[in-house]
């Protein structure tokens, strides 16, 4: 029934993942530490005129050393995501079945999504581009994380999991939860990105910075609201196809199961972000963090709620 | 630099003339109302909702499983009784998560309702006037042409309807003037989404008042009607008629478990046979995601185990055969199992009662004399029971478990163990006064479950509906574009000045500049002064 080749093949291309996705951080961060370009003297002209207008942050034109590198990152980011695709792919080959079966493979194809969310902005708003190590390193460590402490061997689906409901609820939850963990990722930039930005607004005289090489905050702020905007729909059809789901499955639509409350409690947290950057005094830095926060629910939701609670959601396969 | 002046003293209010209680109760009413379905309240109510719902995922909750909840009362007596106290067990239905809700409903109302009448409004009204000052838009532009100004307004009307706009003209301040606007879905998804909402919430509770549930375990060849006295727990709405269930009965006839090579289970199929009042019987097979859907009711297999059966023959030659009862499943992967027998009718005495307590394995294997299970098929069953004679304590009036022994019966000594054994199918064990207890075989049950809630379909409405809304609300750009014709500043032709507003996106340049572009080049277009030129001359 389990194809044994296909699946360890599935696992070897795991780890050539994690090891290309492990290259193109290391690539990204020479990018951001030899590509930068030289801000700091007009930094340095500008001290001691207070009323001098804060540096603006329009792009510096990029020393090709610098392309050449962010090329490369993205190239091994491509690679990456082909490798990653293909883990998911061979595992569900292997297993006759869509391979999202547990909490192992539920979070991998969860960083594909983001990944690949990744990929697409960056190719639609170059500049983005540089937030790359920001996104990558988390992938990275995530993999690791998935690889050594959610790994279960490949094996057929029990019974309540064999509906085609799996097909539309499981994929859009993965969908929702890829693209809000770049939103996260995007909105905790913002954040850093911001207070940088009132410091030099405010006249301080600051280091260069590696922060000089990302996107604007405003630009930052910009793609975590529209990719929540994006994610929010996904996230909702997701809950609602679950609780079609559950009402086949288990009786009835809705039951506060640990699993269906988190769910419900991010769908609060992100609706309340949409309303909070439209809000006085909660855009800007305030939205932002409810954004993080958010992301902070989605994995408390995946985690505590598969390992640690009991609840009908138990598809972990850890034991 | 500059010497700050002394703050100012404010000058003292003119004192108004008190106004009448009626009057300030109304105006303190309408500062509450306005606080109320301020959005800013809407989103700290979203906050304390989302706060609120975490206990209901952190403590065991009744709605889920009372054993986890008394579990809790055993753990942890004082805090529990606290935690009681506060509605931490029945977190969703507690008044506070209650009011939490019901405040951001009215809030949504508040909101909700003046919106959805004032874009009932602007849907039938024209677009709003051009602001005077085209130039300060997000997006604008200034075009010059020779044409006139009623004629150049002609063109950037064509255009906008090409594209679909609302176009109204006006004759403003200084001028023609024209304004469009399109994009009138995104205000209708938001208020959709929000009435959805509200509607989501409606059948929520109404699903909650006229609906029940009641789950049993039905041995394979047994059966239930639908009836409260019948299942072994049911929960129902305030206003269930419990006369007036629906006339359903059900019988299980068959129950099949089947499993993968590494023992995953693969489905569970129950095949019954229904009735629903005086038509005839109906077989139908239910399984895992796949119930039986009645008119209004719902039947379900939410799980299964099995049921040994044991057969008593009485020291006098009285026998009965194949009593049995459900063992609960303590491991789902090998299904071991357990439960008891209780025979309270087995001669005329009080005191002539049996109880057969035991542990359940499909396949059993014997280890130091320990049974254990290592296949949740049933290849060899095996039982380790023990068996008491004495007074089971059914009618002491106290409730009891259908699953386990009351201890305190065995405690003082009104049950006594009379014997202990392993056995397979078939073999038997000899109580001290000659009575026999075999083990005749075994058989399997389904927990099923009747499920009744007339909300249900109109969730389902209410979700497409949020959903649609959502799209609408969140897809739609609502683009309004106003265009108005001053004389040049130097006399020769006129000066087109457009601009942009819109709702919904971040990247409107480039849409805004292909439109001045094709208005651009039509106005050359109709130029009478150079039909063939479509490069603009500038004016200098």
């Amino acid at each position: 029934m389990i194809d044994e080749s296909l699946a360890s093949l599935s696992d070897t291309l795991f780890t050539v993942t994690v090891v290309v996705y492990s290259l193109a951080v290391v690539a990204f961060c020479a990018e951001l530490a030899f590509g930068r370009p030289a801000r700091a003297p007009q930094l340095v002209a500008a001290g001691g005129v207070p009323d001098a207008p804060a540096p603006t942050r329009e792009p510096a034109p990029e020393p090709a050393r610098s392309r050449r590198l962010s090329a490369l990152a993205m190239v091994l980011t491509g690679i990456g995501l082909v490798s990653h695709a293909a883990v998911v792919v061979t595992r569900g080959l292997a297993a006759h079945r869509l391979p999202w079966g547990n909490m192992f493979e539920f979070s991998t194809i969860v960083v594909l999504v983001a990944v690949v969310a990744y990929t697409v902005l960056a190719v639609r708003a170059p500049e983005l581009r540089h937030i790359g190590l920001f996104v990558m390193g988390p992938v990275v460590l995530a993999m690791a994380l998935i690889r050594f402490k959610l790994y279960v061997e490949t094996g057929p689906l029990v019974a309540a999991l064999r509906s085609w409901w799996l097909a539309v609820h499981v994929t859009t939850a993965t969908l929702g939860f890829g693209i809000f963990f770049l939103s996260g990722i995007v909105s905790v930039l913002y954040l850093v990105q911001s207070r940088r930005e009132e410091r030099v607004a405010a006249g301080d005289q600051l280091a260069p910075s590696l922060l000089d090489r990302l996107p604007s905050a405003a630009a930052l702020d910009r793609t975590a609201h529209r990719t929540v905007v994006f994610g929010f729909p996904i996230w909702t059809f997701a809950v609602i196809a679950g609780a079609i789901w559950a009402e086949s499955a288990w009786g009835r639509p809705w039951g506060w199961d640990p699993k269906e409350t988190w769910a419900f409690i991010a769908w609060v947290v992100y609706a309340a972000y949409l309303h909070a950057r439209t809000t006085s005094g909660w855009r800007g830095r305030p939205s932002a963090w409810v954004n993080v926060i958010g992301l902070a629910v989605m994995v408390f939701n995946l985690l505590y709620v598969n390992m640690v609670s009991t609840g009908l959601h138990s598809y972990g396969g850890l034991s | 630099m500059t010497t700050t002046a002394p703050p100012r003293p404010a000058a003292p209010p003119t004192p108004p003339s008190p106004p009448s209680p009626g009057r300030r109760v109304l105006t303190r009413l309408l500062r509450w109302w306005r606080q109320l379905t301020a959005m800013r309240t809407a989103l700290v109510l979203l906050f304390l909702l989302a706060l609120a719902a975490i206990p209901g995922s952190l403590l065991p909750q009744r709605s889920l499983s009372q054993n986890n909840v008394r579990q809790y009362f055993v753990d942890n007596p004082t805090l529990a009784r606290w935690l009681d106290r506060l509605y931490l067990f029945d977190v969703f239905s507690s008044p506070w998560f209650a009011a939490i809700y019901l405040l951001l409903f009215i809030s949504l109302i508040g909101c909700v309702v003046p919106r959805a009448i004032e874009h009932g409004r602007a849907v039938f009204a024209a677009p709003p006037p051009a602001p005077r000052h085209l130039l300060r838009l997000p997006d604008n532009d200034e075009l010059p042409t020779d044409l006139t100004g009623p004629a150049a307004l002609d063109v950037v009307e064509e255009e906008l309807r090409v594209r679909r706009y609302r176009v109204v003209r006006r004759q403003g301040r200084s001028g023609p003037e024209l304004s469009a606007e399109k994009g009138y879905l995104r205000e209708t998804g938001n208020v959709l989404f929000h009435l959805s909402l509200l509607a989501l919430l409606l059948s929520l509770a109404g699903g909650k008042m006229w609906g029940y549930e009641g789950s049993i375990l039905v041995t394979e060849g047994q059966g239930f009607c639908n009836s409260f006295q019948q299942y072994d727990t049911y929960s129902a709405g305030p206003l269930v008629d419990s006369s007036s269930l629906s006339p359903l009965c059900v019988d299980l006839d068959d129950f099949k478990a089947t499993y993968e090579d590494d023992l995953t289970a693969s489905s569970y199929t129950a095949d019954i046979a229904y009735e629903l009042g005086d038509d005839d019987a109906e077989d139908v097979t239910i399984g895992v995601n796949d119930p039986l859907r009645l008119d209004g009711d719902r039947v379900y297999v939410t799980g299964h185990g099995y049921s040994p059966s044991f057969s008593i023959t009485l020291p006098d030659g009285t026998t009965f055969t194949d009593l049995s009862a459900p063992f609960l499943p303590s491991d789902q992967s090998t299904m071991a199992s357990q439960g008891v027998l209780k025979v309270p009718d087995l001669g005329a005495g009080s005191t002539d009662q049996l109880a057969i307590e035991g542990f359940f394995a499909p396949t059993g294997v014997l280890q130091g004399g320990l049974l254990t299970s290592v296949d949740p098929r049933p290849l060899d069953p095996q039982v380790a029971i023990v068996v008491y004679t004495g007074y089971l304590g059914l009618d002491s009036g106290l409730p009891q478990s259908v699953y386990s022994l009351d201890q305190t019966q065995i405690d003082r000594g009104l049950l006594t163990e009379q014997a202990s054994a392993n056995l397979a199918v078939g073999e038997s064990t000899t109580l001290p006064d000659g009575t026999v207890v075999t083990f005749s075989g075994v058989q399997e049950f389904a927990a099923i479950q009747v499920s009744h809630d007339p909300g249900q379909l109109w969730m389902l409405g209410a979700a497409v509906s949020i959903l649609i809304g959502l799209i609408g609300m969140l897809l739609v750009r609502r683009e309004r574009v106003f265009a108005r014709v001053d004389p040049a500043a130097d006399g020769g032709g006129t000066v087109l000045s457009i601009g942009s507003l819109t709702r919904g996106s971040a990247d409107t340049g480039p849409r805004f500049t292909a439109l001045v572009d094709t208005v651009r080049t039509a106005l050359a277009a109709r130029s009478p002064a150079a039909p063939s030129a479509s490069e603009e001359a500038p004016p200098s």
